[in-house]
Parts: C-alpha cells; structure tokens; sequence
C-alpha cells in the first residue's frame, strides 16, 4: 500500500462549484461510464452480435445445402430466417444485459451509492434507459443489417436473395434492429419493479415466452382477442415477417407497425411502474 | 449540519427509530453510537434520503436531502464499503459517481491518491481487502469535498494501521470545519475519535453530549481519596455538595466534585490525604450504565444531557 496522507483543506475548494444543478445530462454521462466499464456488457454484446449474425449464416447455409446443386430456391421467403436469430436469440441475451443494467446496482448494493450521489431517482432511471437504448441501437442495428446481408449473400448463390429495395424488407431489417433494444428496456422496468436479476429474467422469459403460450390454451375466439396484445408469440411475426410469398401474418394480428407499438408499450408501461415504484419504496 | 426532529421509522408494528432529535454540528467529530441493531444505519439511511422517515424529518444543511443543489459537494457518504460494483475499477467508480455531479476527472485522480489507491487504481475491486474497499468507499464520500461526512461503522474489520489512518482522518476532517458523523458500536474506538456523543438504544436517544461530559456523567467517573481523617473530609465534601461513597481499599469515592475541588477542601481543612486521584470511567462503561438504564427502564428515563 502507498504511503497515506491525510487530506489537508486547500485553500480554495477542491472541487469547483457545478456550472448547473447536475441532473439527467451529468446522470446519462454517468450511466455511460457504468455501462462501458464492467465486462458483462460486453460479453452479452458480443454473445447477440455472434447469436444474430451466427443464426443467419447458419440457417441460410444449411438451407442451401438442403437444395443441392439441381434446385435453386426461387420463391423462397429469404427475409425473415436471417433475422430470426437477431430477434429471438437476442432477444433472450439482450433481456439479461437490460435487467443488469439496475439489477447489478441492487445485487450489489451499489443503488444507496447511486442514489446518494443523485436523489432525484427518477433521473437515475430514465438515464438509466437512455443509456441503454443508445448502446443497444448501436449495436442492435448494425447486427441485423449485417446478420440480413451474410444470409443474403449466402442466398445469392441459389437466387432466393432478397434486397433491402424489396417490399417490406427493409421495414422488417429495421424493426429486428429496433425490437430488440424494447425487450431490454422491458427487462430494465421489470428488474426496477423486482430489483433482483433472477426474478426480473424469469419474469421477463415468463411474459414474452410462456404468456403467449398459455393464452393459445384460451377458446380459440379469446386467443384472436389478445393475441396482438401480448409481448411476444405469434405478435413478432408481423414484425420479421414481409408479408410477401405466403409470409402473410394472422389476420387477428396488428401490421408490423402495429405489434412493434404493442411491445414498446409494454416497456413504457414496465419502465414507468419501475420509475414509481423506485420513487415510492425505501431503496 | 444536520437536524433531526422527531424521527421515526417503523417496519409494520415494529420500531427502529423512535421518536429521534437531534444536530450534528460542524468543526468536532460526533459519534453515533448503539449497540448492533439500534437503528443507527437506519437513522444514516433516512438521512441520506434512502429509507422515508415513517414520521419526523431530517434535514441537512437545512433542506431534505433529495433537495441539495449538488448532493455530492454538500455531503459524503460511507454506508457499506462493498455496496459498489466488485467487477468496476476503483478509477471508474470513482469516476462515474463524480460524473453525476459534474465533478472534474482530476477530482478522481486527488482522491485516489489521497486514500493511497494509486497502484490499484485500474483494478477491478472485487479483489480488494477490506481495508482497500473501506479506502475506496472514503475516497468516494470525498470527491465532492463535502462540509458534511458519514460514516456507518468505518473502523469495522480494518487492520490497526486502518484504524488509525481513519481515526486521523475524521480528526483532520473535523480539524478543517467540516461536520463529521460517525456510527459505531466500538466504544474504545469513538473514546479516541469523537468530541460529541449521540447515544440511541433499542431506536431512541439515550443522550446527546460531549463525549468528556458523558464520561462524566457516569457514575464510575469519581475522585479516589485515601485520607486518615475519614469524617472530616466527609462532612467537608458533603458541606460542598459532594457525595462520598466508601469504596474498595478503605478509599472514598467522591462524586460532584473535580480533582482540585477535592484537595482545596482537604487542604482547607487541614485533612492529611494520603492519596487523591481521578478515576475515569471509559466511554463503553459509561455507555454500558447508560444502556442498562435505558433497557430496564425503557423510556421513562431520558438521560439528556446538553453540551
């Protein structure tokens, strides 16, 4: 261990006076350096990059080797599988990354420090979001346009490519890339709400995964009621899917869009119940 | 500063703080003292603004603490040396709290170097000692070179030389005019450190004091006297509104009376002593007086004594 000194009072302050009451710019700073300094995200960002890009590649390969030299794959849906792992692969590691993102703090304790640094709690949460959403859009778009090009280009070799100028598959590129980032900020709420990783995850896998199944166990007339609204299940395909080539989607469903507002509902409805419920008890 | 008035915190029909006021001036180290489960971490916890009082305030600097202006430049913190992220470097969490309140990285580095964290600076802290990780949380409660410090049990676990550092530490905090709050349940420990006593068993205030006065105040603190002229002295002592009590060693224990009061009335009357001597009660047997009291006769004796 160095040497210890003991703090002498310089004469002047140590620490200059704010040039503004610190609030949700400084807070986002702060999350940043949170975000970027402890491995865990990175390893979860390289796990989703590697599982959505990793998926496409494998599919579109083992799918052009089911076709053999004589066929080609002409009227082939070549869109949604090269997403499927960005979205439902990611969606499972992204989940974790966003829960951590407050869940860490309670594991740790590191929340009392959080919050006696910033009281304005909050702040705390929706930079919290912030943060999350910008690194995740960062990564989360550029993943699935890369993981849409390697299946693309692997397509190519039997024709069934499809190009972003295509009906609907730029919409559907697009919105893999930005659902993504919603099921990790439902994730954020949830652990918010339950501020333990366990218990957030597992409720979060229980409500995109298993609500959906349990409702098809529903009179089939109640399933079609709120299918549309649920976070997950038949509800993404709209989302991934073109609609093009016998991709059409439920009726009962909304459109793309539609689904896509349904599950950022979902987190703004998680994230605000968080930011109150974080307001409300004792940390 | 910090006021409490009326503070009151209950978990269902159970009560951890009861009822506390009480200031916690600038320039002296006041220690809070309790035994384990008193309610002191919950007392620093509503003060911070962590837990919401069930009745009462608490104020700091005047305002509740989710109003301070830059919470970081008003007050510093040490609650639980390992509430931070063990996979974070001690830089990076220094630097990300000094980032919440516009702190400059320079302030990072000072603060560092002041609790001499300089050599693990980019180490992840899971893999600090106690000590270490005590270092980082006070490097931390420092960064915004606040009027006002906390600290939950600092000495806890650390080595001697730990101890001593902190124990220079708040003196030197307090030196500079700053408000030092210190909890512990060491009483050998807040004896060295503290200049001001807040007292709370079972939740409630036991006594507010000087920590010379609360020594004082107990019963074990007295003038030995050994003296051939046994009745003499007494009738003195009592005329001047002593009390004197055999004790062990054929000596009297004089009570009410100072040292010097004692042998200027010996000497007044002509009493031969033979020996005449302060005995000092330590802060814990003070502090073990006390909390018996406050454990037999619960509230109905409210020991409060003003500085």
């Amino acid at each position: 261990m160095a040497a210890l000194t003991t703090p002498q009072r310089p004469a002047a302050r140590a620490v200059p006076a704010p040039a503004r009451r610190p609030g949700l710019v400084d807070v986002t700073g702060s999350e940043f350096i949170k975000i970027r300094s402890v491995r865990s995200t990175y390893f979860t960002l390289i796990a989703f990059i590697l599982a959505g890009i990793g998926f496409s590649v494998l599919f579109a390969a083992g799918q052009v080797s089911h076709w053999g030299n004589s066929q080609s794959g002409i009227g082939f849906n070549a869109t949604t599988p090269t997403l499927i792992g960005v979205v439902m692969l990611g969606e499972l590691i992204i989940v974790v990354l966003g829960a951590l993102t407050i869940t860490s703090e309670y594991g740790t304790g590191m929340i009392s420090t959080s919050l006696t640094v910033m009281p304005r709690r909050v702040v705390l949460l929706a930079a919290k979001a912030i943060v999350f959403t910008a690194v995740m859009l960062a990564v989360s778009l550029p993943t699935s346009f890369a993981a849409y090009f390697a299946g693309q280009a692997i397509f190519a070799t039997k024709h069934a490519s499809t190009t972003l100028s295509d009906p609907n598959v730029l919409r559907a590129v697009l919105l893999a890339g930005l659902v993504v980032p919603l099921f990790g900020l439902l994730a954020l709420g949830l652990g918010a709400i339950i501020r333990h990783t366990a218990g957030a995850i597992t409720s979060l896998l229980g409500l995109i995964f298993l609500l959906p199944l349990l409702a098809q166990a529903l009179p089939n007339s109640w399933y079609q009621a709120i299918a549309r609204w649920l976070p997950g299940g038949e509800a993404l395909h709209p989302i991934i899917t073109t609609g093009q080539s016998g991709q059409a989607y439920s009726s009962y469903l909304f459109g793309a869009w539609g689904e896509f507002a349904v599950i950022a509902g979902w987190a703004a409805a998680a994230l605000i119940l968080g930011g109150w419920l974080l307001y409300r008890r004792d940390a | 500063m910090i006021e409490a008035r009326g503070l009151t915190k209950r978990y269902g029909d159970k009560v951890a703080v009861d009822d506390l006021s009480f200031s916690i001036k600038p320039g002296r180290v006041t220690g809070f003292l309790g035994p384990n489960g008193a309610g002191k971490t919950t007392t620093m916890r509503m003060i911070l603004g962590l837990d919401r009082p069930s009745a009462g305030t608490v104020t700091v600097n005047g305002k509740p603490f989710a109003g301070l202006y830059s919470p970081m430049r008003e007050v510093g913190a040490l609650l639980d040396a390992k509430a931070m992220h063990g996979g974070r470097s001690a830089y990076s969490h220094l630097h990300c709290l000094a980032r919440t309140n516009g702190i400059p990285r320079r302030r990072v580095d000072e603060v560092i170097g002041l609790v001499g964290l300089e050599e693990v600076r980019k180490k992840r802290a899971k893999g600090f000692s106690l000590g270490m990780g005590q270092r980082l949380g006070i490097a931390a409660a420092l960064l915004g070179d606040p009027e006002i410090l906390m600290f939950d049990e600092p000495v806890n676990g650390l080595d001697p030389e730990g101890i001593r550092w902190i124990r220079t530490l708040m003196r030197s905090l307090a030196a500079e005019g700053r408000t030092v709050f210190v909890s512990s349940h060491l009483m050998s420990e807040m004896e060295h450190t503290a200049d001001h006593l807040v007292v709370i068993g079972r939740g409630k205030l036991i006594a507010e004091a000087a920590v010379t006065d609360f020594i004082a105040g107990s019963t074990l603190s007295c003038v030995q006297v050994r003296t051939p002229q046994r009745d003499e002295l007494e009738l003195a002592v009592i005329a001047a509104g002593g009390t004197v009590q055999p004790g062990g060693d054929g000596e009297l224990e004089i009570r009410g009376l100072d040292v010097a009061q004692v042998g200027e009335i010996a000497h007044h009357h002509g009493v031969l002593l033979h020996l005449l001597a302060p005995a000092r009660a330590s802060l814990e047997e003070a502090f073990m007086e006390l909390t018996a009291d406050s454990v037999e006769f619960h509230a109905t004796t409210h020991a409060t004594t003003e500085a």
